[in-house]
């Protein structure tokens, strides 16, 4: 964490000088239940199942597990954006459960997600400029000052991108454009949820590379949601498996991967694109 | 039974229920807006005692709230008050013109079935075709025409130029022709429209190649495949237009002067009789309640998931 | 009367190019005949051309020009009072025309916003307003109709307030089934934790994606609000004399049929035509706004 960059001047992306660091975890989970109603029959199911979960400022948190294992549930709900729960979730401090709304409005900030579908990302009939205007009209007091081109310089984006709407973007600058939104709100937290899944192998490792970079230079933490292990392993601290709802393991990575301690973890291993790491160590 | 489809049943006739009672409540609140009914029945001249005791037969005198409950009273036990212009009972009244616009809603739906179904599987076989194309412009222009003009030009056609069939009243099958004919425009377009929608959604299906691949005959793989699956929107559909029949019989009926219950209703409303056009209201609404729920009962016997 | 089935459109990719270049051209194609229409009988009035507007008992019943003993002095023949049917016909399209496009706008104001709330915010919002969904759509509200009629009398607003009854509910379903599916879309949870608000999310974003379905809706409701129009005018409930629609008209024609059957026939070929414009024009928007959907 030697590396964070803590100037606050609004011109750059580092993080916002209103919420200095401190020793408060940006995000704590604690015994969090998420269920899901299906509308039509009315069964319910459980998609998170008692997860506890801890970020500390700056941190890099990677949740991994099959598909369905409630990571995205997980991270919604413990970002206060989706279906809340039960249990305890205090996001910066703050219980979500004894928040008032206009509360959670102006703390939402400090947490932005990058999604899977970049395109699903964007609103669709919004230019990329006409939608960081809109950012910056709703915070203006915590965006940061940079321009729209510097702004898409930093994600490695040419200006003239600025005028084209979600349809004219690749997966790639698409993806690159939703992590540009997120920058220029200078939040305590990134969510990202799966963000080269949906992008072509060559793009993958560029938009990874960024992630990195910036964690580097905004000292922001990561909850970092991936299939990958070695994107995970490269990127983030501590790792969470996740399995049909439940933490089965949890630790830092070089602990978790180089000895799992779990029948199912060392099964995911196995089987995950990712495991190729252990042999170039 | 499992719990979560009681609770389904149970949603869908709530909701039912409820459209029933704004429905029931709507009309009631028609029939207390209307100004006061005595000066309709004893005319405006009449002295203020005489509408006072008539006020008070009439219940008219009570608090809203008791009227309210002895009409919904009413409405369940059949009882759906008297008639101003007629001093007859609604429901006997209602009851004597049924059987004229059944009679015609069931011969129009029987004729649009005949052909509506046919129309849209001959669009949905031959998708994007000219026959798909013509069909297809067709069932669009039968949405598209009123129906009532269509009738007219009918009686224009076949009772005033050609002399081939009577224009009015009923009485034969010859009178039901025209009339019939009119009623079936409506719906005949709706089925042909949803038959080739449905049918080319079913014939889109993967089961529906694997079965030409098995070497079954084109035909049988349209009418026995595509179609069976085909049939539930059709059979909705069937069942919810025949209520919008009901409903929109009035300007039929009043082309042809059939006696039927949308004569009825119009002379009401021409006489301002508005115990009867709140009595024909909320025998609507019973009508519509009713095919609605026969709709949920087809669907559950036809789709083994809602059961 | 017409009750459109329509599917819920959800939010789609934009349509591949050549696709949408058809469909943009069809909609050329539909909306141009519709614009000469509406631009005739709102500018014939003004040019003086039109027969004068006066009884002639002298020329009573007058057959259209085309057919023996008919004139060109009128084009579409005479009413039992000998007053030139042309003129009669064009500004009762005015009236047909104007009230086919403020009934939709009656209709479809009310009907967007509910479906609107209904579908972003769920719960019991979307209960009551789902409960009034399945009211008006499973009721006999021209029968309703016919009962607010009676007792308000026939005018105008009277018109509208039925119009906007029987519409709204056909948009607000296929309004609430879009929008839920559109605040499924990340890109309301990336708006939501930039700490935008609940009514811009719905109505800065959610409304402009769903602005083509909607046009789209509004187009065949215009149809539909014509249709309701005439039945209620021939019957004597709508437009009443002295005002003049081209449902009035096949009113005052339906008296004639043996006679003059042309008084009739004149504006119901235009109600025909008309709808059937429209409603190919609704058509042809809904499949250019998501070519994978069909209008049932
Ligand atoms: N809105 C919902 N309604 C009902 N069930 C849901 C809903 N959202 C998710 N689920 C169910 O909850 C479980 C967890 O879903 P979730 O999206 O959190 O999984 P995931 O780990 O993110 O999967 P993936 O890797 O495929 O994104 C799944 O079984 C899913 O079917
Ligand atoms: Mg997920």
């Amino acid at each position: 964490m030697s590396e964070v960059v803590e100037t606050g001047v609004p011109g750059d992306l580092a993080r916002h000088p209103r919420t200095p660091a401190s020793d408060t975890p940006v995000l704590e989970v604690d015994d969090l239940v998420v269920e899901h109603r299906d509308g039509g029959t009315g069964a319910v199911f459980r998609a998170v199942d008692q997860v506890s979960l801890r970020i500390a400022a700056g941190e890099s948190v990677a949740v991994v597990g099959e598909s369905g294992s409630g990571k995205t549930t997980l991270a919604m709900a413990a970002t206060g954006l989706g279906p809340r729960g039960q249990g305890d979730v205090r996001l910066l401090g703050h219980s979500l459960s004894a928040i008032s709304r206009t509360r959670l409005r102006r703390l939402r900030p400090e947490v932005q997600v990058v999604f899977q579908d970049p395109h699903g990302s964007l609103d669709p009939r919004q230019s990329v400029r006409s939608g960081l205007r809109e950012l910056r009209a709703l915070q203006p007091e915590r965006t940061s000052w940079i321009g729209d081109a510097d702004l898409l310089g930093r994600v490695r984006l040419a200006a003239d991108l600025l005028d084209r709407y979600p349809h004219q973007l690749s997966g790639g600058q698409a993806q690159r454009v939703c992590i540009a939104r997120a920058l220029l709100m200078r939040p305590r937290l990134i969510v990202a949820d799966e963000p080269t899944s949906g992008l072509d192998v060559s793009v993958q490792a560029d938009v990874l590379a960024l992630l990195r970079q910036i964690r580097t230079t905004t000292g922001a933490a990561l909850l970092m949601i991936s299939h990958d292990l070695a994107v995970v392993r490269s990127l983030c601290d501590v790792v969470h498996v996740m399995y049909r709802g439940r933490v089965v393991e949890a630790g830092p990575c070089d602990r978790v991967f180089g000895a799992p301690e779990n029948d199912y973890t060392r099964e995911l291993l196995a089987a995950m694109p990712g495991a190729r790491w252990r042999s170039r160590r | 039974m499992k719990a979560s489809t009681v609770r389904r049943v149970g949603g869908r006739l709530a909701s039912l229920f409820a459209s029933l009672l704004i429905a029931l409540s709507l009309a009631f609140l028609l029939g207390r807006l209307s100004g006061d009914p005595t000066a309709t029945i004893l005319g405006p001249l009449a002295p203020p005692e005489q509408r006072e005791a008539l006020r008070h037969q009439l219940g008219l005198d009570l608090p809203v709230l008791v009227q309210y409950l002895d009409y919904l009273k009413g409405v369940f036990t059949g009882d759906l008050g008297q008639s101003l212009q007629f001093y007859q009972s609604n429901t006997s009244m209602i009851a004597d013109r049924l059987p004229f616009t059944l009679q015609l809603v069931g011969a129009g739906m029987a004729l649009a079935l005949l052909v509506g179904i046919p129309l849209g599987v001959l669009a949905a076989t031959r998708e994007g075709t000219w026959w798909d194309r013509g069909a297809s412009t067709l069932a669009l222009l039968g949405q598209s025409v009123p129906v009532f003009w269509f009738g007219m030009m009918l009686v224009v056609l076949f009772a005033v130029k050609l002399g081939w069939l009577p224009a009015g009243q009923s009485g034969s099958p010859k009178h039901l022709i025209l009339p019939a004919l009119t009623m079936s425009v409506y719906p005949m377009a709706h089925i042909a429209r949803l038959t080739r929608a449905s049918m080319s959604d079913a014939l889109a299906e993967p089961y529906i190649d694997s079965a030409r691949a098995r070497g079954i005959s084109t035909r049988r793989v349209i009418w026995r495949h595509a179609f069976t699956n085909a049939m539930m929107p059709i059979l909705t559909i069937v069942v919810l237009q025949t209520g919008i029949l009901l409903s929109g019989a009035v300007a039929v009926e009043y082309v042809y002067s059939w006696p039927g219950l949308g004569q009825l209703a119009l002379q009401a409303i021409q006489f301002r009789d508005f115990p009867l056009v709140q009595a024909i209201v909320v025998f609507g609404a019973l009508v519509f309640v009713v095919l609605n729920l026969l709709v949920d009962v087809l669907h559950s016997i036809v789709d083994p998931r809602v059961r | 009367m017409s009750q459109l089935e329509l599917d819920p459109v959800t939010a789609a990719p934009p349509p591949p190019r050549r696709a949408g270049r058809r469909a943009r051209t069809s909609v050329f194609w539909l909306a141009l005949p519709l614009a000469v229409t509406a631009v005739a009988v709102f500018v014939l009035p003004l040019t003086g051309l039109l027969p004068e507007r006066g009884q002639d008992l002298a020329a009573t019943r007058q057959p259209p020009a085309f057919l023996a003993g008919g004139s060109w002095a009128h084009p579409l023949g005479t009413d039992k009072l000998g007053q030139d049917l042309l003129t009669q016909f064009v500004s009762a399209g005015r009236l047909t025309i104007v009230i086919g496009l403020v009934g939709a706008l009656v209709a479809i104001g009310p009907g967007t916003l509910l479906g609107l709330l209904a579908g972003y915010f769920r719960g019991w919002v979307d209960r009551v307003i789902s409960i009034l969904i399945d009211a008006q759509l499973a009721l006999p509200f021209i029968l309703v109709a016919l009962a607010i009629i009676a007792n308000r009398g026939s005018s105008l607003p009277v018109l509208f307030l039925v119009l906007a009854l029987t519409g709204w509910a056909v948009c607000a379903r296929v309004t609430r089934a879009a929008t839920m599916a559109i605040r499924e879309r990340q890109f309301v949870i990336g708006l939501r934790a930039a700490g935008a608000s609940e009514p811009r999310i719905v109505f800065r974003h959610i409304l402009p994606n769903l602005a083509g379905t909607i046009v789209a809706l509004g187009t065949l409701q215009v149809g539909t609000a014509i249709l309701v129009e005439s039945a209620l005018s021939f019957l004597g409930l709508g437009v009443v004399p002295p005002m003049n629609s081209w449902g009035s008209m096949l009113a005052s024609g339906q008296d004639e049929l043996s006679q003059a059957w042309w008084i009739a026939f004149f504006p119901g070929l235009a109600i025909t035509a008309l709808v059937l414009l429209v409603n190919l024009l609704g058509d042809a928007l809904l499949t250019h706004h998501d070519p994978r959907k069909r209008r049932r």
